[in-house]
């Protein structure tokens, strides 16, 4: 998407510690990591991982402790105070608890940002107009922080950090105090913003939906390192890290945990595979072919389809029912297109190999046709 | 109480004694209204964890707040008579009785507005920080007015706690309500004329606490 752009922020081995009672605590260790202009980029992790603290390294709220972040290829490690501020003007941040001035109105909370980057008055004026109006709050203008809903007091953080034209949002757990329908629209919104302003949006989150609604790209963290970057479909269709695969099974839980799949075995004594769906198996379709080519029966028993970046992604469970030899030519046929993992039957299961974590690697991993057994 | 008493003579001398201690009450206040702001919030900036944090300055800071705040106002005055003489000149009247006013107001209000800046949610001056703000503007554009509804209220509450000191102004020949009552009430088993000074006292005192109530009401009406 945007292969030739550079950077427009560059972590080269940035590390970022805090004193803590015993030693030190490496916030950010040694992050190497690429945000290009115009996506919207991820950052999902635990609590505690250093999500937040990578992201204030962004807009140096936080000096780094070595190493180096580059905005538009331009250090900003150790720059004096007064250039952060220029640095920081042009960054615009939303966050968890909307930090919105509870002393001001809507439109003075707006109007701050433009204040402190010494716009004149009545071109504030304007401009609070204008941004209230793409948020969809021009009607609220006059009221206080206190008088909005959550999502509203968010959609007033988004119009004051676009004030004054910046190229980044950073937006740290943003929806992470609202309901989930709110989380929608805020979601929406920041897709807005990345789409008609073209402007690259730092999403930090530890909810995979929110990762796998809005993000391009996105970062696992852990223990203040990035475990596993890239394309978000790739990363979590096929989650190389403990953490990611985690993450991943918390947006679909498609598969049946081993409590579930003893339940399933005493309803279906029969032969239990689970076939996955992916975008690039076209598995819904193999699936459907199989069944009709091969003498044998298939029930859905268990599974789930979503969307990652607007991609099909999870796994359907099947019962089989025929004579062993055919349905292990079934599998077989199956296993060319897409991952079949095979758990038996209930007189004689074979285990599901990832069922310690809540996902497969091997089954994730995506070497297709592959791991059969 | 039985007596006769002269108000005739002791109406005036009451009038002067009011006017004495809206004196020293109001210029104490506005000293301590601007120093103990300042001192509350270099308390708060540099502080551990804040924009302006520095060990030293705060350490030394909060030593001294800690330090002057615990002395009893009678043996403060005293204590301080040598910076009365060199900053008003005398250690003798109202002037005089308003130096130590000034200070210890200053230092009691330091920590009171140093607590209510601690209560402010330290994202809003995060995100001040993050839109480019400098620390002096997070100081008067985002400390000072979202705190602004309960520092009303300290406020308040240390006006009332200036006159209970100014009461105590007759001490160096300050005069005063207190000393008023003193003189002319509680020295001459004179009831009746302590009473109106109490009286006087507590109307003030009311007078202060309504009006910083409404204030603070109307800022915090948001
Ligand atoms: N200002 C700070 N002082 C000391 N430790 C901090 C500070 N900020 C963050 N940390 C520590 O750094 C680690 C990462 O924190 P944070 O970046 O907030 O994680 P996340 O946002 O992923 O939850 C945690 O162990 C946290 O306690
Ligand atoms: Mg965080």
């Amino acid at each position: 998407m945007t292969t030739a752009a550079p950077p427009i922020v560059s972590f080269r081995d940035t590390v970022k510690t805090f004193p803590a009672t015993a030693g030190l605590v490496r916030a950010v260790d040694g992050v190497t990591l690429d945000i290009h202009a115009g996506e919207i980029f991820g950052v999902i992790g635990y609590s505690g991982a250093g999500k937040s603290t990578l992201v204030r390294l962004i807009n140096a709220l936080e000096p780094v402790t070595s190493g180096a972040v580059l905005i538009d290829g331009k250090d900003i490690t150790g720059l004096p105070e007064s250039e952060l501020r220029r640095v920081r003007a042009g960054i615009g941040m939303i966050f968890q608890q909307f930090n919105l001035l509870a002393s001001r109105t809507v439109a003075g909370n707006v109007a701050y940002p433009l204040a402190v980057a010494g716009w004149p008055r009545d071109r504030r004026r304007a401009r609070v107009a204008e941004l209230l109006d793409f948020v969809g709050l021009a009607d609220k203008a006059r009221q206080f922080p206190s008088q909005l809903s959550g999502g509203q007091k968010q959609r007033v953080g988004i119009a004051r950090a676009l004030a004054t034209n910046p190229r980044i949002l950073l937006a740290d757990e943003a929806t992470s105090a609202l309901d989930p329908e709110t989380t929608q629209d805020v979601l929406d919104l920041l897709r807005r913003v990345n789409a008609e302003l073209g402007i690259t949006v730092v999403v930090i989150t530890h909810e995979m939906d929110v990762v796998k609604y809005t993000c391009d790209r996105v970062a696992v963290m852990e223990d203040g390192k990035v475990v596993e970057h890239g394309d978000v479909y790739s990363v979590f269709a096929r989650p190389q890290h403990p953490a990611t695969r985690r993450f991943v099974g918390t947006a679909l839980r498609d598969r049946p945990s081993p409590a579930a799949l003893e339940r399933l075995r005493h309803r279906h004594p029969g032969r239990i595979v689970t076939v996955a769906i992916r975008e690039d198996g076209a598995a819904t379709v193999d699936l459907t072919r199989a069944l009709r080519e091969h003498p044998i029966d298939g029930t859905v028993v268990y599974g789930g389809i979503t969307e990652i970046a607007e991609r099909p992604y999870g796994s359907l469970t099947l019962e089989l029912a025929g004579d062993d030899a055919a349905i292990t030519a079934f599998i077989e046929d199956l296993s060319r297109s897409t991952t079949v993992l095979d758990l038996g039957t209930a007189a004689a299961p074979l285990a599901d190999p990832d069922a310690v974590g809540p996902r497969a690697s091997a089954f994730s991993s995506g070497d297709q046709g592959g791991d059969a057994r | 109480m039985n007596r006769d008493t002269d108000w005739g003579y002791l109406a005036p001398l009451l009038g002067k004694a009011f006017g004495e201690t809206l004196q020293m009450v109001s210029v104490a206040l506005l000293f301590a209204g601007v120093f103990g702001l300042a001192l509350g919030i270099a308390l708060y900036v540099t502080r551990r964890g804040n924009f302006f944090a520095n060990r030293a300055v705060f350490t030394v800071l909060n030593v001294l707040v800690n330090f002057v705040r615990p002395i009893p106002f009678v043996i403060f005055i005293f204590a301080v008579g040598p910076a009365t003489m060199a900053v008003v000149g005398k250690t003798i009247g109202t002037e005089a009785a308003i130096f130590p006013m000034a200070i210890m107001a200053s230092f009691a209000f330091s920590r009171l507005v140093e607590q209510n800046l601690v209560g402010l949610d330290p994202g809003v001056v995060e995100a001040a920080r993050a839109m480019g703000a400098s620390r002096w503007r997070i100081i008067w554009s985002v400390l000072i007015p979202e705190a602004l509804g309960p520092l009303i209220l300290a406020f308040t509450f240390l006006v009332i706690g200036v006159i209970d000191m100014s009461a105590m102004a007759g001490i160096v020949g300050g005069g005063g309500l207190g000393d008023f009552a003193i003189r002319h009430g509680y020295q001459r088993f004179n009831w009746e004329v302590t009473a109106v000074a109490v009286v006087v006292i507590v109307i003030m005192v009311q007078a202060v606490q309504v009006l910083g109530n409404v204030l603070s009401r109307r800022v915090l009406r948001r």
